[in-house]
């Protein structure tokens, strides 16, 4: 376990280290590569495999439903393969509340992919709440890019 | 977890003295100056209880002072020294060095392991003993003896029941931010007696004892199912509430320990439910298409505090224990979140985020009143001490420009905001629970 907080920190320094020759290094949200296990390749090339949320929203934007309109397609030539939508949030919130909010965003992603014509039993969702951002920082770049929903493709 | 304790205790009638001006802390008000105490050497029967009485002592010490209302004064200036529980005091001895007040301990042992603690408090300036108790207890129980005699201390001067026999079950953080490691943990009070109660293979959160402590209701996210469990302290066995098609966490007991009160997640809308936990009976409480979480019971039983977003952001709302009339309390500005009612009814505290700064306050249960007692930039999940007195909750720091995370740690805090102070864990920890007193469960 030690060994395994070691690595990543060491991956967050590393990362951060190219990132500060950028022009708003304060500004910059740190990303750390994130395994996926059993994620699709051809998936995530061919469709995107999240989208993201406004604060405290689970509307979906303009650019989610092309992304999610990408996916439907992909799933509907793909049917042998089921998914799971991960909600997520960023840390501004509280455990509860986040839960229930990652919820409510894993919900509409399905929604929209059912809309599309995706069969409702070859989605599930799952909340995380803020338990698992992608990248780490405390600012608008990082928590933009945790308020999201990622479709995981499962066979 | 094992019993470690076997007790047999007698705990002998306290013997009370009226006097006119009596020596006291009054904790609700305006911060008071600590009171000086003499803390001398406890007298023994034998080098073993010597050594005993130096352990007491010290975790005696250790419980006053992190209250912030008693001040040990430096045993280097003692002028006496004490052979036997039936020593008197030299009064003007410790009014020498201003000692307000006086603790006298003595420990023998009465067989090979058993001990016997004696304790006596004294009003220095009035001359008059104020307290004093025996104990017999098995010596692996020391620790609990030494919090007993600081909650009856406490309780004494302060006139408030203690705190200090008291356990914490929170969650161990270890690991990469971004995959954290999550363990259920528990320890006294004051960091001791630590144990971690599962192995981290499965995200656990918001871990809450039973009334009785021989439960703590948490959310696992066990075969990638989060839902609501029991944890037995007792076998360390783990058992799921219900059957339930959705999410069910934030789970709270019922005061009487026979029910719980928590959230289900279902098509993107959260409800609050109640559990029978006798009968298994599951009962909608709330019915809206916001989300409503966080539920926490009045002390009585007759009441829930809750946050939903039904009026477009999070704000606190009061209920009857069936869902009924449904009253909104909070209207300050900002979100306000996870509500917990006092054990003594007298006020609720919350998370508060407002203007991009996480705080924890208190409010009336009427919405009045509303006062901040910490701040960050993500401060969360208050608890009561089982005195309403004392707010626990966890501070998490921010990451760095490098993105390297802050550290998450316990913090418990005095209602009047006074005394702020870090508890030492062995890694980084969140979701912090007090529990009841444990000589009065």
């Amino acid at each position: 376990m030690k060994k395994h907080l070691f690595a990543a920190l060491a991956a967050v320094a590393l990362v951060s280290g190219c990132a500060s020759t950028a022009p708003q290094e304060d500004e910059a949200a740190v990303s750390v590569s994130v395994e996926q296990d059993g994620q699709d390749e051809a998936f995530v090339q061919n469709a995107q495999d999240r989208v993201f949320f406004g604060f405290d929203q689970s509307k979906l934007t303009a650019e989610a439903v092309n992304v999610l309109k990408a996916q439907a397609e992909w799933l509907n030539a793909n049917t042998g393969k089921n998914v799971v939508i991960e909600g997520h949030t960023d840390d501004r919130g509280t455990r509860d509340y986040n839960l229930a909010l990652g919820e409510r965003r894993a919900v509409a992603v399905k929604n929209y992919l059912i809309s599309r014509g995706v069969e409702a039993d070859r989605i599930r969702v799952i909340s995380y709440g803020k338990e698992r951002p992608a990248v780490v920082g405390a600012n608008e770049a990082a928590w933009s890019q945790n308020r999201r929903a990622v479709t995981i493709v499962k066979d | 977890m094992k019993k470690v304790i076997l007790w047999a205790f007698a705990l002998l009638l306290a013997s009370f003295q009226a006097a006119n001006a009596e020596l006291s802390i009054d904790i609700t008000g305006a911060r008071s100056e600590p009171m000086a105490t003499g803390l001398p050497a406890f007298s023994a029967g034998g080098k073993g209880a010597r050594d005993m009485g130096d352990k007491i002592a010290r975790v005696i010490e250790s419980d006053l002072e992190s209250s912030g209302l008693f001040r040990i004064l430096d045993s280097m200036a003692y002028l006496q020294t004490f052979k036997g529980i039936g020593d008197a005091p030299v009064f003007v001895d410790w009014q020498a060095i201003k000692a307000e007040a006086l603790i006298q301990g003595h420990v023998d042992y009465i067989s090979d392991r058993q001990i016997r603690v004696s304790i006596r408090l004294w009003d220095v300036y009035a001359a008059q003993e104020m307290y004093s108790a025996t104990l017999e207890i098995d010596n692996k129980g020391w620790r609990r003896a030494a919090h007993m005699i600081a909650d009856a201390v406490y309780k004494r001067i302060t006139g408030e029941e203690g705190y200090f026999d008291t356990r914490i079950v929170y969650i161990a953080e270890t690991g990469s931010p971004l995959k954290r490691i999550k363990r259920l943990a528990i320890m006294d009070q004051d960091g001791e007696n630590h144990q971690f109660l599962t192995d981290g293979l499965n995200l656990v959160l918001t871990p809450r004892f039973s009334p009785n402590m021989q439960q703590i209701t948490y959310l696992s996210f066990y075969k990638d199912t989060p839902r609501v469990y029991l944890f037995d302290i007792e076998t360390g066995k783990q058992q799921v509430v219900g059957d339930f098609p959705g999410m069910t966490f934030a789970p709270r007991f019922s005061p009487d320990g026979h029910k719980l009160v928590m959230s289900m997640a279902e098509n993107g809308n959260t409800d609050i439910y109640e559990l029978n936990l006798d009968t298994r009976a599951v009962r909608q409480l709330t019915r809206s298409p916001a989300i409503e979480t966080s539920p926490s019971y009045s002390p009585d039983g007759k009441k829930i505090v809750f946050n939903s977003d039904r009026s477009g952001a999070q704000q606190l709302y009061v209920m009857d224990a069936n869902g009924k009339n449904v009253k909104r309390i909070s209207f300050g500005k900002g979100r306000y979140a996870t509500p917990v009612w006092s054990p003594r009814g007298d006020y609720i505290a919350f998370t508060k985020m407002a203007g991009g700064k996480f705080y924890i306050g208190v409010m009336f249960p009427d919405g009045r009143g509303e006062r901040l007692v910490a701040e960050g930039y993500l401060v969360e999940a208050p608890t009561w001490s089982p005195n309403g007195r004392i707010l626990m909750y966890f501070r998490q720091e921010p990451p760095n420009r490098y993105g390297i995370p802050g550290a998450t740690k316990i913090y418990a805090v005095d209602i009047t905001g006074y005394n702020e102070r870090r508890l030492i864990t062995p890694v980084d920890a969140s979701d912090p629970a007090w529990s009841p007193l444990l000589s009065n469960r």
